[in-house]
């Protein structure tokens, strides 16, 4: 390569770079980093000047009662999220896919199944904004309700799925649940896809039932997409934020029953303007999310299965 | 005769279904119920807010599987006009329009790069990149704030992409998306072929004209998919504009819709509310009902890689 070959070669990496590394910088890297010195310092309100603190944010986050709570209702979407959305994907995707006739044909999926996966999906195409309104009135806490109404004609209701702080966090599980499964049915089919029909006919000839087929066969070809949708949605679970500020009672309640990190970062830094106390709780978040990203990818290693 | 054909074809196409039906079984039924348990429960919502959309106000206060005496249009011209639900859209669209195609040019041009010319720090760039996958937005939120704010004082751009407006919110939309863009087409990029820019750059061809004539259009599968995936990530997206279009006639759609929502009060227009709701929908329905194939594989083949 000629100096001048060398020369053009180094002027097109850093045009076709320049741009993308400082946008990136600008807007992704440097905010990131600020955030770790803002955690320490006292910044209160848009025109105060901060002071260095070190890290007495944090010593004051330990007894926060309402971003604890927040943490573990996280907790519990990182445990509940996946397992639900899982369960009833795996489900369905095994029925849409493995779970048709069984007679001479082989294994099919059931009839119609193109058109479940298509419904199924829909929503995921939602804005998660749009979805939070969407259910807000369909729990509406009295007769006009779209599940109230019929609730109370069987005299069963009202139930106030916003209003009672024991049962709006399951509300908001059921909405996430609602929106993710369809996603998770078709990431699982295709993973099914890739799998040989043989296996499936192999092991009907075998005398293998659709249970046994299911646990058997299919949940052991499909654990690495499995463990994929496992991380995505434990990510979904520590990052949700819109469903809870846009759908829930004065934005994760009633009572503080359904905050969650993301939306006491937000109330923090843009409702009370404290904008140390609230880049501590990002930092706080930062570790879990970073913490489970490092536990998923420490017990996702098992041994693939060839075929 | 003809009757003969079609008497035989209705009795053979009966024995069909008997024959499917015993086959089916107990089990074959509840397979259907289930399905349609789900269907039912995925459908329902968004039909029962498409019904109220043409209700008046007493009606949407009354038993909620009422339906409607006469369809109340107004409803829509009430969400459209004062709602400023056009507005919004409009806005949401200018943004995503830009900040997809901003997105797919520096991107595939930072992947490309990355994943096709080795050179000191190369290795380094791209995992900054794929690291910000890793990083939850809040922790950035505050900071980003000013960072956007200070944007605004830079001399001749900076009324331009400070706070409240859309082209600094696209630049904000385009550095956060560059992490998956990067590490999916940089991943798609070292699976094509190398022998025909090779070819083109002996007869003379520039490093640019290589990449635009000949691997951007090798890409096109990854590069559809993926901009599917940013329009529709870009289109909802509700954190970010929150924080950094503050003033009403700058938002985007999602802003908006969880905006007549969350203003309630006595005085609120809920018939209008549920209008909005299905104008947000409507267009979301008539696209994925199109390109249903492209957005499924868009959006999942991220998740396989």
């Amino acid at each position: 390569m000629t100096a001048f070959h060398r020369y053009r070669r180094g002027l097109f990496i850093t045009a076709f770079l320049a741009a993308p590394v400082t946008l990136y910088l600008v807007y992704v890297i440097s905010p990131y980093l600020q955030a770790f010195y803002i955690a320490m310092t006292d910044w209160r309100g848009v025109t105060a000047t901060p002071s260095f603190v070190g890290l007495d944010n944090f010593g004051r986050l330990l007894g926060d009662g309402v971003f604890w709570k927040a943490v573990t209702h996280n907790a519990a979407l990182l445990v509940l999220l996946p397992l639900v959305t899982i369960v009833i994907a795996l489900f369905f995707a095994f029925l849409l896919n493995v779970g048709g006739g069984q007679g001479g044909q082989g294994v099919t999926g059931v009839r119609g199944s193109k058109v479940y996966r298509v419904v199924f999906f829909f929503p995921q195409v939602l804005a998660v904004a749009v979805v939070a309104v969407l259910f807000q009135q369909v729990f509406r806490p009295d007769g006009s309700g779209m599940l109230n109404g019929p609730l109370m004609a069987l005299g069963l209701g009202p139930v106030g799925f916003l209003s009672d702080p024991g049962v709006a966090f399951w509300s908001v599980l059921g909405v996430m649940v609602w929106q993710a499964v369809g996603f998770y049915v078709v990431l699982f089919s295709a993973g099914l896809a890739s799998i040989p029909r043989e296996m499936f006919e192999a092991a009907q000839i075998d005398g293998a039932g659709r249970v046994s087929l299911f646990f058997r066969v299919t949940l052991p070809l499909l654990w690495d997409t499995v463990q994929v949708a496992w991380v995505y949605l434990g990510i979904l679970a520590l990052d949700v934020f819109a469903i809870v500020w846009v759908m829930t009672d004065q934005h994760g309640g009633p009572d503080w029953s359904t905050t969650v990190m993301a939306a006491e970062i937000y109330r923090n830094a843009f409702q009370y303007f404290r904008f140390g106390y609230a880049s501590a709780l990002g930092v706080v978040m930062f570790f879990f999310t970073v913490g489970f990203a490092i536990l998923s990818l420490r017990f996702s290693r098992r041994e693939r299965i060839e075929y | 005769m003809t009757t003969t054909t079609t008497w035989t074809a209705a009795n053979s196409r009966r024995l069909a279904r008997r024959e499917r039906r015993r086959r089916l079984g107990p089990l074959g039924v509840l397979t259907h119920v289930a399905l349609l348990v789900w269907t039912v429960l995925v459908v329902v919502p968004i039909l029962w807010t498409f019904l109220a959309s043409v209700k008046s106000e007493d009606e949407i206060f009354g038993d909620a599987w009422s339906l409607p005496a006469t369809p109340h249009w107004d409803n829509f011209a009430r969400a459209w006009e004062q709602a400023h639900i056009g507005q919004y859209m409009l806005n949401s669209a200018i943004v995503v329009a830009f900040g997809t195609f901003g997105t797919m040019l520096v991107g595939s041009m930072a992947a490309y790069v990355l994943a096709r010319y080795p050179f000191r720090g190369n290795r380094a760039i791209y995992l900054l990149f794929v690291s910000g996958l890793a990083f939850p937005v809040y922790l950035a939120l505050t900071p980003l704030f000013f960072v956007v704010q200070n944007m605004g004082n830079v001399p001749l751009v900076g009324p331009f992409i400070g706070l409240n407006t859309h082209a600094g919110l696209v630049l904000v939309y385009i550095a956060y998306s560059l992490p998956f863009t990067v590490f999916f087409l940089s991943a798609f990029f070292r699976t094509l072929p190398t022998a025909v820019g090779e070819a083109a750059m002996v007869d003379g061809a520039s490093h640019t004209r290589v990449f635009f004539q000949i691997m951007l259009p090798m890409a096109r599968p990854g590069i559809v998919s993926i901009t599917i995936f940013n329009v529709l990530g870009q289109w909802n997206q509700y954190q970010l504009p929150l924080v950094l279009l503050q003033e009403r006639d700058k938002w985007v759609l999602t802003q908006g819709i969880a905006d007549i929502s969350t203003a309630a009060g006595y005085d609120q227009d809920w018939s209008a509310l549920f209008a909005a709701l299905t104008l947000a929908i409507l267009p979301m329905l008539v696209v994925y009902t199109v390109f249903q194939r492209q957005i499924q594989s868009g959006l999942t083949s991220g998740a396989l890689k």
